[in-house]
């Protein structure tokens, strides 16, 4: 930056500057502080403290044991058809819906940025299709909010205003933050079909997910429990901080490798697989890792190439059900489990709105069974989904389907 | 190289050179990174070994090839935005084309290299030609490629190249004694580097900086700046491009991959004393700043800061670093100006080091 | 004067854009047999000007003084998190809440100028630090939502004057204010000066600082504005709400989208208006249309380039005729004597382009450093005579 060259202030100005400097460096200091003096905290004190260890703040005792519970329970509903299962369903009343002619779902998306949401979205587009042949529903209007929570809540404004939709089907990008716009799509008094992330109303009709993060992370730290002994170093790679889905995963799994003893050390990767490598390399460095968890399959192949790479054995590892990570396992027949965050629910929500229409009854909370995909289903998951591209979920549910398999192995994203 | 050239002239005794070094801002960032190294030994004494410290250069290449890329756009005077997108479009390509087939592994290659250079050509030319800021042009390519790849594989690659394709970021020669593998990764960074170095002394290297310095001096002396800027552009796509091979190769085909690599690569490139606004940093500079963020990653990894804060000490680290370096050059500009007219001579620059503000203060 | 005539055309060329843009759009909406000027659609054009509107308007202010500020994002997310919890559901605590919010991010906004003057490291290194640090900072000690915002602050962004909605009338308030100020105070005279040449700014007596400082806090205070307005639409503070949007990149774009130079000195509030109606007509369209989310980006990014391709090349020839006082007159006085003599020395140089070899022959010119300082002040000063347009 130019300065003044007069050079008898020269020193003078050197001496002012560099104590500036120092005083600003302190000021960016004093600021990081700036934010938690106590003005602030008092406030948020009544919210929870945010100071403790951060997995505390998502575990929920109550959900924890409801979802531990409905992991064992057999879900109702056809067998051949997992979409359609639901788990301890309390029915709801659909009668002030039921009328008849082909309706127009208004759909507001989060995104499709990641290989699980397209995968998904796919899949939707295949049943939408169906639906279209059998009248069910004339059309299908949707708004992808490309994970911007503000967006979305301009999407669903605007379907409110100007899509004359006969009932909203969304997919929250987070939960607090859509909760006010999906109250008042409700206030629409048309049928309101929630499903993925949920919200904190529950006026919607039916909201439709698999059980959840907690029984993720039971499944999957109870896995590795039972296969590590007490004092073995688990490495736990997780995507993202603050997404409630992938923060209650690891929530759970955390409690679970404390009680149990097991070492673990978490990092976030962003799903990356070079900063996946990065991180499991170093650990590798570091001493020996007995097992991997993970809170989502994307990067997980190179999480066991670090391992090959550096010439040690694999670990006890749990991945997603990407079909790369379940033909990695395969062909390393290393001990792993594919947790699955059920891909086949992105069917259900337009085959509830067919019932809704239809006033058959629906719960008021769908959920899906999410049984993880263990050694002996490996080969089958494998065998049906021959073909498919690597970023592709092999509990997609869409074998019955026109499209299949072409669809899918092609990506043919609309 | 101007920098190395002035000290030479500068220092007297063997100990006062070493400071000298030590202070000036790219002495200071090699310190950095040797500060850096010995922590990592210091907590990991495994790393020192010539294996490890193989495979650490293996990982460090690709961010090393795309900041020595980078490097050509920076001094020249621009940005280039758009490097992580290409690096995500050429692993996706190779990802997508390649699948299990041996013998596509060369066609790829050659297509993903064409892929590199008109997409330097078309940054490069909408930046020189139609004028439009370099930051704004690649911001709008890294849109534009991100996209077109996304929707073209639907978000999702067939699968992993063949091992003939990944071999190149992942392999290495094998059996070797004291180093055991050599990564193939290790030679393509060492081949780029000299390659770098080489052009960088050649006009081309000189004109580069010269342009970055005062594009319409240059001009008016002769060189042709559009044509100069888009080679630039080129090298930087090429260099993306290289990176994107050896981190197909290395972490496997995922759209994430690349994510943000533009900002880590201007990071290092700023971290190792290029200078944002062009006309002053070199080639090494640019490789050891890509050295001392990864060391500093690295070094994280090994200790047991909170995962959280990474950024929030990779930030006041690059803020830290840039200060320094400001504040040291402030200082020797104030020397006599006759040691500055010197410097610029031996170094066989034609133009000021600095900006044109310092220009006009002389 | 004529430098006034070319402003107004900077800037009436990006309206004549966003009219040309309007009516693709009320075309391609009309195939599909729904109404572009429906009052819902309307609103959701608005809307989506609000947020990136407050964010680009403290853009422009450091674009003008040459800087950059990429840490924008962190600061929203920061700020809707410092209101939300503030406020925590209290009608009483959104004033101090709102007070709360532009002290702390203007600290941020100091700080960010004061890396950027005193201690001389370029804004877009200095702003992409501090955001690295509040990122750093944000991901810490938040694990996601926090706070809740009342229902009277909610209204701020919730309702409007028939599909005008409340924020939207706040935004433009906010750009007439800073327009006035950047036309009519010292503040903005000084502003325009740094950023155009901030050595001749010197010699004409301006202080370099404290303009950029202030341009820089008040980038920061906007994007509170703008965390204020994403705390009030969703009702909780976010961590991530600010890089959800990758706000930083595309308030820059939407600047230079509305004519500013990129360099500094020369730009407009009502052309970075402009610029992010443009985005959010188009952004409205594609959603209309329904286009496939990745095209989106395709589109984004093509129309950015295209866009200011037409700006810059009318900004060259306009600035052709008056190279001698163009902001890099001085360097070349003092640069091409050395540069002319130690070329040969470089090795052989390509065949002159003819063309920018006629551009800087002006300027090469016996015009002193002294001499030409003045020029340019006035010259400078006629710009944002111009800007007012």
């Amino acid at each position: 930056m130019p300065h003044g060259n007069d050079k008898g202030e020269d020193i003078m100005r050197r001496g002012l500057r560099s104590a500036i400097g120092i005083a600003s460096a302190a000021a960016l200091i004093a600021l990081a502080g700036c934010t938690t003096d106590p003005s602030v905290e008092p406030a948020a004190e009544g919210d929870g403290a945010q100071e403790e260890a951060p997995s505390e703040d998502w575990f929920d005792q109550e959900v924890y044991d409801q979802q531990f519970k409905q992991r064992e329970v057999v879900p109702e509903g056809p067998d051949d058809k997992p979409y359609l299962q639901m788990i301890n369903p309390e029915m709801g009343d659909t009668s002030e819906f039921k009328s008849d002619g082909g309706k127009k779902m208004c759909f507001a998306n989060a995104s499709i940025s990641n290989p699980w949401r397209q995968t998904g979205w796919i899949t939707m587009n295949e049943q939408l299709k169906e639906l279209k042949q059998d009248g069910v529903i004339t059309e299908m209007e949707t708004r992808d909010a490309q994970d911007n929570d503000d967006t979305q809540i301009a999407d669903i404004d605007y379907f409110i205003a100007e899509g004359n939709c006969d009932g909203f089907i969304i997919s929250p990008n987070s939960t607090a933050a859509i909760t006010p716009a999906v109250e008042r799509a409700c206030k629409t008094d048309k049928p309101v079909i929630v499903f993925d992330r949920g919200v904190e109303t529950d006026c919607a009709v039916t909201f439709i997910h698999p059980i959840g993060g907690f029984a993720w992370g039971i499944d999957t730290s109870q896995f590795l429990i039972d296969n590590l002994s007490k004092g073995d170093k688990v490495v736990a790679l997780r995507i993202l901080p603050g997404v409630d889905v992938l923060e209650q995963r690891w929530a759970a799994a955390d409690k679970l490798f404390d009680e149990a003893g097991i070492d673990v050390v978490d990092y976030f990767t962003e799903g990356d697989p070079a900063e996946i490598k990065k991180v499991v390399s170093d650990e590798l460095a570091k001493g020996d890792v007995q097992g991997i968890w993970m809170d989502a399959g994307d990067g997980a192949v190179s999480a066991i190439e670090a391992f090959e790479d550096a010439g040690k054995d694999y670990p006890v590892m749990t991945g997603e059900d990407e079909l790369s990570f379940l033909r990695k396992w395969k062909d390393t027949e290393m001990t792993a489990l594919a947790p699955v965050y059920t891909n086949f629910q992105w069917r259900t929500p337009l085959l509830a709105a067919e019932k809704i229409f239809k006033g058959q009854e629906v719960p008021t909370e769908w959920v899906l069974p999410q049984s993880p995909i263990t050694a002996e289903d490996l080969d089958e998951y494998l065998d049906r989904n021959k073909g498919m591209p690597d970023g592709h979920y092999a509990k997609f549910g869409g074998e019955d389907m026109a499209g299949f398999p072409q669809v899918w192995q092609d990506r043919v994203i609309p | 190289m101007n920098s190395s050239a002035a000290q030479t002239h500068l220092g007297d005794g063997g100990l006062r050179r070493l400071l000298e070094r030590a202070a000036d801002p790219r002495g200071a960032v090699v310190v950095l990174l040797i500060v850096l190294l010995i922590a990592i030994v210091v907590l990991n004494p495994g790393f020192a070994e010539p294996g490890a410290l193989m495979r650490f250069i293996q990982r460090v290449s690709p961010v090393a090839i795309v900041a020595i890329g980078q490097y050509f756009v920076i001094v020249s005077g621009e940005f280039d935005l758009s490097m992580g997108a290409v690096v995500t479009a050429q692993v996706m390509t190779a990802g997508h084309l390649i699948g299990e087939d041996d013998s596509k592994t060369v066609p790829v290659l050659l297509l993903m290299l064409v892929i590199g250079i008109v997409v330097g050509i078309v940054n490069g030319l909408a930046t020189t030609l139609l004028k439009v800021p370099s930051f704004i042009v690649t911001l709008g390519t890294m849109l534009v490629i991100h996209g077109a790849v996304m929707w073209w594989t639907g978000g999702a690659a067939t699968g992993n190249p063949a091992e003939s394709f990944r071999r190149l970021g992942r392999g290495g020669i094998e059996g070797l004694p004291i180093l055991g593998l050599l990564p193939y990764a290790v030679l393509i960074l060492l081949a780029v580097i000299v390659f770098a170095v080489w052009i960088s002394r050649r006009p081309y290297g000189r004109i580069v900086v010269a342009i970055g310095d005062n594009a319409q001096a240059v001009a008016f002396a002769g060189a042709n700046v559009w044509r100069t800027k888009t080679f630039a552009f080129v090298l930087s796509s090429l260099a993306a491009t290289v990176a994107g091979v050896l981190l197909a190769g290395y972490a496997g085909v995922h759209p994430s991959v690349g994510q943000g690599y533009e900002f880590t690569a201007i990071t290092a490139v700023v971290l190792g004393g290029v200078v944002l606004g062009g006309g002053r940093g070199t080639v090494l500079g640019a490789l050891i700043g890509a050295f001392t963020l990864e060391s500093l990653f690295t070094l994280l990894n090994f200790t047991s800061v909170p995962a959280t804060m990474r950024d929030a000490i990779q930030g006041a680290i690059i803020i830290a670093a840039v200060a320094y370096s400001g504040v040291i050059f402030a200082k020797k500009r104030k020397r006599p100006s006759t040691s500055a007219d010197t410097t610029s001579a031996g170094a066989a620059s034609p133009i000021q080091l600095t900006g044109g503000d310092d220009a006009a203060r002389k | 004067m004529s430098a006034y005539l070319r402003r107004l055309d900077t800037t009436a060329l990006v309206y004549l854009a966003l009219i040309g843009v309007l009516i693709i759009g009320a075309v391609l909406v009309a195939t599909t047999g729904r109404n572009f000027f429906s009052p819902g659609n309307i609103r959701d054009i608005l809307t989506g000007m609000s947020v990136l509107g407050f964010v680009a308007i403290g853009q422009t202010l450091v674009i003008l003084g040459a800087s950059l500020d990429l840490s924008v994002p962190y600061v929203m997310s920061l700020a809707s998190l410092v209101a939300a919890q503030t406020m925590n559901g209290s009608d009483a605590m959104v004033v101090p809440a709102v007070l709360l919010t532009l002290v702390v991010t203007a600290c941020i906004g100091l700080a960010n100028g004061l890396i950027v003057t005193v201690l001389g490291v370029h804004g877009f290194v200095a702003t992409l630090g501090v955001g690295l640090i509040l990122k750093g900072y944000l991901d810490t000690n938040y694990q996601g939502t926090e706070g809740s915002v009342p229902w009277s602050f909610q209204l701020f962004g919730a309702t409007g004057v028939g599909p005008v909605p409340i924020s939207t009338i706040v935004m433009l308030a906010l750009a007439g204010l800073v327009a006035f100020l950047l036309v009519r105070t010292r503040f903005g005279h000084h502003l325009f000066a740094v950023g155009g040449n901030s050595e001749v700014a010197r010699l004409s007596g301006v202080r370099q600082r404290l303009p950029l400082i202030g341009a820089h806090i008040g980038s920061s205070v906007c994007a509170g504005l703008a965390g204020l307005l994403l705390a009030s639409r969703l009702g909780v503070g976010s961590p991530t709400v600010g890089s959800q949007g990758s706000y930083d990149l595309l308030s820059i774009a939407a600047v230079v989208l509305g004519g500013t130079v990129l360099m500094g000195g020369r730009g407009s509030i009502w052309g970075t208006i402009g610029g992010v109606a443009i985005f959010a007509v188009l952004d409205n369209l594609m959603s209309v249309m329904q286009f496939n989310p990745f095209l989106k980006d395709v589109i984004r990014g093509l129309v950015i380039i295209i866009a200011v391709a037409l700006y810059a090349r009318r900004r060259v020839i306009a600035r052709r005729i008056r190279f001698a006082d163009s902001p890099t007159g001085p360097n070349i006085a003092a640069g091409a004597v050395p540069a002319a003599k130690s070329v040969p020395a470089v090795g052989p140089v390509s065949a002159a382009d003819p063309e920018s070899a006629a551009e800087s022959a002006p300027a090469a010119g016996p015009a002193s450093t002294a001499e030409s300082a003045p020029a340019d002040a006035d010259g400078v000063r006629s710009d944002h005579e111009g800007s007012r347009g």
